[in-house]
């Protein structure tokens, strides 16, 4: 057997000695510390017969990760989560859009015109806190309920048995099966989920994992979904079943990003990640009944306050932003007129709007911001409330509210099937890929993860917006 | 010892008792550096937070923390800094979640090492201990999850593990906080060198194994004066592990004992100091 060459002495020192020693000794080493482990143990632990509460947790788990029952309890577990975030979100969400936009919003309007100079005033209340009120109107009530029912979930020791599930899956694409792990903290925050992929020791895997955590739909986009969802897609139903309806179209949306995170996957580790799959072991820790106080609290405090905050903090300047594109002429229209104008053509073409693309545009640092932009590009634009001359702007409250002015802007359901295409499949925002630079190190695979996901994107739009508009 | 000593003995003891004081992320000077080790899903983060007050995610699967993440307490009258490392089955292969446990407790110099064990596993857990007892003498062993253990008609003799290991063995539930007095005791007791552990250590019962490594540290020490645990990374380097292997040939091994080193006699001042005298 020829050795490679050592250069440095005490490596070879090293080497040379490991020659003399049995051939097995690492083994032996290994299999000491196996031995002592079990003669400590043997000596310090008494076991009482069998317990009820572990036989029990094993029949659980026999139904949970059954391969014929595991997935569809799976399935319908996550589907009851996002039923009840959407049935539960749109009273308090009616309340405080009541608050914010009907009455405070007069009121600060009135007040900042009757002191500031008009472009200040427009700039304060029309824009920054027009936005923010937007963003909390829409994203704290469903946050407020989807996190703490996912932590729930968590607490109690699911996600290891999610991760058992879909390792045969993870596996067949020849991905690791820790992925499922990285995902469901992708479907938290894909800048965690990316971190999170340092649990696979593959680099080869955990690229796979990175570039495909978007697909796990984030914080961010999950009020998108379900706001858009209720009111293009549950609206089309009989009332009783809004909430069915709605939740079955998330669900359905979160589902083919699963899907498609297998298929960049399997198309991944086929092509430019060439390789087998490694094994690992992976531990079902026991179900622990969870401390439903200090999770509620913990969820509340920690994920939704924080992710507001953030939403808040972009929100803010975002809100400026467009308040300044509205406003700043370029020759006779405003820059948003331009903008929106310049990209329209496409942007019909695959389903969404000019409007659209340009909130996303301005989003890229968060995405908690899309549909706040979205609803004010759309209302200064259009003026079809606010603008210059209005004394005071009337926004009927809650879904109904953003729906008619959506509607009013000329959506239809195709506009909304294709924005939650879209939601699901764009690049990630500033703070993801930023986070994939700094675990790649990598340019090139920084620019994969942005690319491949609004390539599948505006196909898979343009495809749809093909099929609506052939049968419609 | 709480473990070792006699319930009468409490009134008259040294051994400081009551809260700790938590801290929280203000771990500015710190008279001690702990380290929380263990394998995944055992509660290290549990201990965390009760000890520190601070809200550490913790979550009921395996690979909840990726990096360590660090907190403060008080205790009988000194600062303590203790880092969340994150759960490993072994300390030997190298893993990215697995180099950062190992290469914290080999060179961060921890003046107390905490490993969670989860009670209702105690022989699979001990694997990990028994190998960081290899590295450092300073240990405490704190035996979680016994709620757990004890609905699962699980008894461990929690004093002749103790006897077995050479290391306080502490019975806690963190959830609910049980036993986290007696473990603060311990762990007082530990990093200050109130009480000096002499740890179980592993026979090497090779033929020709103690030679060879007898070589391979004296050219460790003669390249790398000062060099903590050269015995063990001797024992790496015959056992032909690549990653500590590079570490020598690129000298990172000198650089880091010396970084956190010199960080650890930043941040902990003169009493640092003198607990590194003591280990040398």
């Amino acid at each position: 057997m020829r050795l490679p060459v050592e250069t440095d002495p005490l490596l070879r020192e090293a080497r040379d000695l490991r020659w003399q020693l049995p051939r097995n000794f690492n083994d032996r080493l290994t299999e000491a510390i196996y031995a002592e482990s079990a003669r400590i143990a043997e000596r310090t632990v008494t076991r009482q017969g069998t317990s009820r509460r572990l036989a029990f947790q094993r029949r659980v788990d026999r139904v949970l990760t059954n391969p014929w029952t595991g997935f569809p309890v799976m399935g319908l577990l996550f589907a009851i989560v996002l039923w009840l975030t959407i049935a539960g979100a749109n009273v308090p969400s009616a309340m405080i859009a009541d608050v914010l936009l009907d009455k405070i919003y007069p009121v600060l309007r009135a007040a900042a015109l009757g002191t500031l100079p008009a472009w200040l005033a427009g700039l304060l209340v029309d824009g920054m806190y027009l936005a923010t009120a937007w963003v909390i109107s829409v994203m704290l009530p469903p946050m407020m309920i989807f996190f703490p029912a996912f932590t729930l979930l968590e607490d109690l020791g699911y996600l290891p048995r999610v991760a058992f599930n879909l390792d045969r899956l993870f596996q067949k694409v020849g991905a690791h099966g820790k992925q499922a792990l990285t995902m469901a903290m992708g479907y938290g925050c894909n800048a965690a989920g990316v971190i999170a992929a340092r649990v696979i020791d593959s680099p080869r895997e955990r690229l796979i994992a990175i570039v495909t955590n978007n697909f796990a739909l984030c914080n961010g986009r999950w009020p998108t979904q379900i706001l858009i969802a209720t009111i293009f897609l549950g609206a089309m139903a009989p009332a009783s079943l809004t909430g069915v309806v709605a939740a079955g179209a998330v669900f359905a949306v979160a589902l083919l990003g699963f899907g498609l995170s297998l298929l960049c996957s399997w198309v991944l580790s086929r092509t430019l990640l060439r390789g087998e799959a490694s094994t690992f072991s992976l531990e079902l820790p026991p179900y622990r009944p969870p401390n439903v106080l200090r999770t509620l609290y913990t969820s509340l405090i920690d994920r939704t306050l924080f992710v507001l905050w953030r939403a808040v903090v972009f929100a803010l300047p975002a809100g400026a932003v467009i308040w300044l594109v509205s406003n700043l002429h370029a020759g006779d229209h405003t820059l948003a007129y331009w903008a929106v104008s310049g990209m329209n053509p496409f942007a019909v073409l695959i389903g969404l709007n000019g409007i659209i693309l340009l909130a996303y545009i301005i989003a890229i640092p968060a995405n908690e911001i899309v549909v706040p932009s979205v609803l004010m590009l759309t209302v200064l634009l259009t003026g079809q409330a606010g603008g210059e001359h209005a004394a005071g702007v009337m926004f009927e409250t809650g879904d109904e509210g953003v729906r008619s002015l959506l509607t009013g802007a000329g959506w239809t359901a195709l506009t909304g099937v294709c924005l939650m295409i879209f939601s699901l499949c764009h690049n990630p925002c500033s703070t993801t890929l930023y986070t994939i630079y700094k675990e790649t190190r990598s340019f090139k695979w920084t620019v994969v993860s942005a690319l491949m996901p609004t390539v599948i994107g505006v196909v898979l739009c343009a495809l749809i917006a093909l099929v609506w508009r052939t049968l419609a | 010892m709480s473990s070792a000593c006699p319930p009468s003995a409490c009134d008259t003891c040294a051994v400081p008792r009551g809260p700790a004081q938590r801290l929280g992320l203000d771990v500015g000077k710190a008279d001690y550096v702990v380290a929380l080790a263990g394998n995944p899903n055992t509660g290290k983060s549990t201990v965390f937070n009760r000890l520190t007050g601070l809200r550490q995610h913790t979550g009921n699967w395996p690979g909840k923390t990726i990096a360590r993440a660090e907190g403060g307490f008080a205790y009988g009258g000194k600062r303590f800094k203790i880092v969340d490392l994150p759960g490993t089955y072994s300390l030997r292969s190298a893993s990215p979640d697995e180099t950062v446990a190992r290469e914290f407790i080999l060179f961060g110099k921890p003046d107390v090492t905490v490993v969670v064990v989860d009670a209702n596993c105690l022989e699979r857990n001990l694997n990990l201990a028994l190998q960081i007892l290899q590295i450092t003498d300073r240990a405490v062993l704190c035996l979680n999850l016994m709620d757990e253990a004890r609905a699962n008609g699980v008894e461990i003799d929690a004093r002749g593990l103790s006897r077995e290991l050479g290391i306080p063995v502490v019975p806690c539930t963190a959830r609910s906080g049980e036993g986290l007095p007696q473990l603060l005791a311990e762990m007082h007791a530990v990093a200050s060198g109130a009480f000096k552990p002499s740890p179980y250590r592993l026979k090497l019962a090779v033929p020709g194994l103690r030679e060879a490594l007898g070589r391979v540290v004296a050219r460790l020490r003669a390249r790398f004066p000062g060099l903590a645990n050269a015995e063990w990374i001797a024992l790496r380097l015959l056992e032909g592990d690549s990653a500590v292997g590079e570490m020598v040939s690129t000298g990172t091994l000198g650089s880091l004992s010396a970084d956190h080193a010199s960080q650890e006699a930043a941040a902990t001042g003169t009493t640092g100091a003198a607990s590194k005298e003591i280990r040398a």
